[in-house]
């Protein structure tokens, strides 16, 4: 109980720090609306071929501009020592780090419900038919992300160069992901057969399950190191 | 008789660097000890692997007789930090700062305690004021508040009063003062020689990551300890 309170308390604070701040959410949403807008100009009004990349841009947007937002919820920690406080506090530090993952979670599908309603205006597409299986990929999708991302975020928070270090650390380790995601969307914009993208989903629900037990388990260690 | 804190040629390396190199010594309950010793010594990574933010190399650390990697994560709760970091939030104000670590902490009438502790730093007319908007002085202030919500133990200060102006380096005399007459074990790492003599009931110097003093105040006068220190510090390798 004790566990799941202190993750709690983390997005609480969280949520007030952005609150106060408007650091993280503000970035993200800006890079993301602007990824949207500049790649739907790539398009020639009309064109049908735009429905089978128009998945892979919202998803380029979300990782982007996430990667930007990871960098500053974890500066928040850095800056003044705050992690050093967590560290120290008499709690399960992988709760710490549980709570970390569930803020950025929550920052980047609040970005995402901005951005996604002015995507479908700017692409045509309309991402109701399937709404569960979109949300559904969305939430494991953005999950998965936001696991990863604060994990490296972690590590890389201290370099010099943790812009260029954050991304060439998860980027190729999220690719599964990223795929995965991509993909089913794709099934779903379509309106191709919902059976088609089962595999996708339950390679996104492993890729979820699996990092979260051996993030558990191992945070401990990585971040006494 | 077992002392409270024990350690045993503690070594702790970083890389190739080898910052302690082999550091015995014992504190019993109550004991306020001061270390000293030149930039590098290896003073912060001896507080780092006191309060469990690092493990050593090699060698060992026992509270009450048990092994520091053998303790719960509530013993951390035994533990008060400050140092040359504030450990604040800068865009919240000082009160969300205390009430997210007290929470953290688990600490009952938190309100109280926070009132309590704002009270105590001089801050309770300021507490609403975002972090960022405090002075040097202040921010410190405020580090000790939080350090201290919990009421904790043993406290660990590494420079505590470094960049403090004269009223809040005065406070945090009377706290240190205090605290010490309440018992509480603390462990302060300083350059400045006269406090950390005047408040101490043990003195430790620490050079190139090697305990070279270690004696009890009262076998010191302290004309003699700065002699003392002078000479180590220019001591050959």
């Amino acid at each position: 109980m004790k566990y799941f309170k202190t993750i709690f308390n983390i997005v609480e604070k969280d949520i007030i720090l952005e609150l106060k701040a408007k650091e993280v959410i503000n970035s993200m949403l800006i890079f993301a609306l602007l990824v949207v807008i500049v790649f739907s100009f790539i398009f020639e009004p009309g064109a049908d071929y735009k429905i089978d990349i128009a998945a892979g841009i919202l998803w380029m947007a979300i990782i982007f501009s996430g990667i930007l937002g990871l960098n500053k919820s974890m500066m928040n920690e850095v800056n003044g020592g705050n992690l050093t406080a967590l560290l120290l506090a008499p709690i399960d530090r992988s709760a710490i780090f549980f709570g970390k993952t569930f803020s950025n979670f929550v920052f980047l599908l609040f970005m995402e419900l901005i951005t996604i309603p002015i995507y479908t205006i700017f692409y045509d597409i309309s991402l109701l038919n399937n709404f569960i299986y979109n949300l559904i990929t969305l939430l494991l999708g953005t999950y998965g992300f936001s696991l990863l991302g604060t994990l490296f975020s972690i590590i890389s928070v201290k370099s010099r160069t943790r812009e260029v270090m954050l991304p060439i650390l998860l980027l190729p380790l999220i690719i599964p992901l990223i795929l995965a995601a991509i993909q089913a969307m794709n099934i779903f914009i379509k309106g191709e057969d919902i059976v088609e993208s089962y595999k996708w989903l339950h390679l996104l629900t492993a890729f979820d399950i699996i990092f979260t037990v051996v993030i558990y388990l191992i945070f401990e260690y990585v971040i006494e190191e | 008789m077992s002392s409270f804190i024990s350690i045993e040629n503690l070594r702790k390396k970083y890389g190739e660097n080898e910052a302690l190199k082999g550091v015995t010594f014992s504190l019993e309950e109550g004991d306020f000890l001061s270390v000293f010793g030149p930039n590098g010594a290896g003073k912060t990574t001896l507080l780092k692997l006191l309060s469990a933010q690092t493990r050593p190399t090699s060698g060992f650390i026992k509270y009450n007789d048990k092994r520091i990697d053998e303790l719960t994560d509530d013993f951390r709760s035994k533990f008060g930090v400050i140092s040359h970091q504030p450990f604040l939030y800068e865009n919240l104000p000082a009160v969300e700062n205390l009430k997210f670590y007290g929470k953290l902490y688990d600490i009952k009438n938190l309100e109280d305690r926070i009132k309590e502790v704002l009270e105590l730093v001089e801050l309770y007319n300021r507490r609403k004021d975002l972090v960022r908007n405090y002075s040097r002085g202040m921010l410190q202030r405020l580090s000790i508040a939080r350090a201290l919500i919990h009421n904790p133990d043993i406290i660990f200060l590494d420079e505590p009063y470094t960049g403090l102006d004269q009223h809040a380096s005065n406070i945090l005399t009377n706290i240190l003062k205090s605290l010490f007459k309440d018992k509480k074990t603390i462990i302060m790492v300083t350059h400045n020689l006269m406090k950390g003599y005047e408040l101490s009931s043990k003195l430790a110097i620490i050079k190139n990551g090697n305990l070279k003093f270690f004696r009890n105040k009262n076998e010191v006068e302290d004309f003699e300890f700065e002699d003392i220190y002078l000479s180590i510090i220019s001591e050959e390798q």
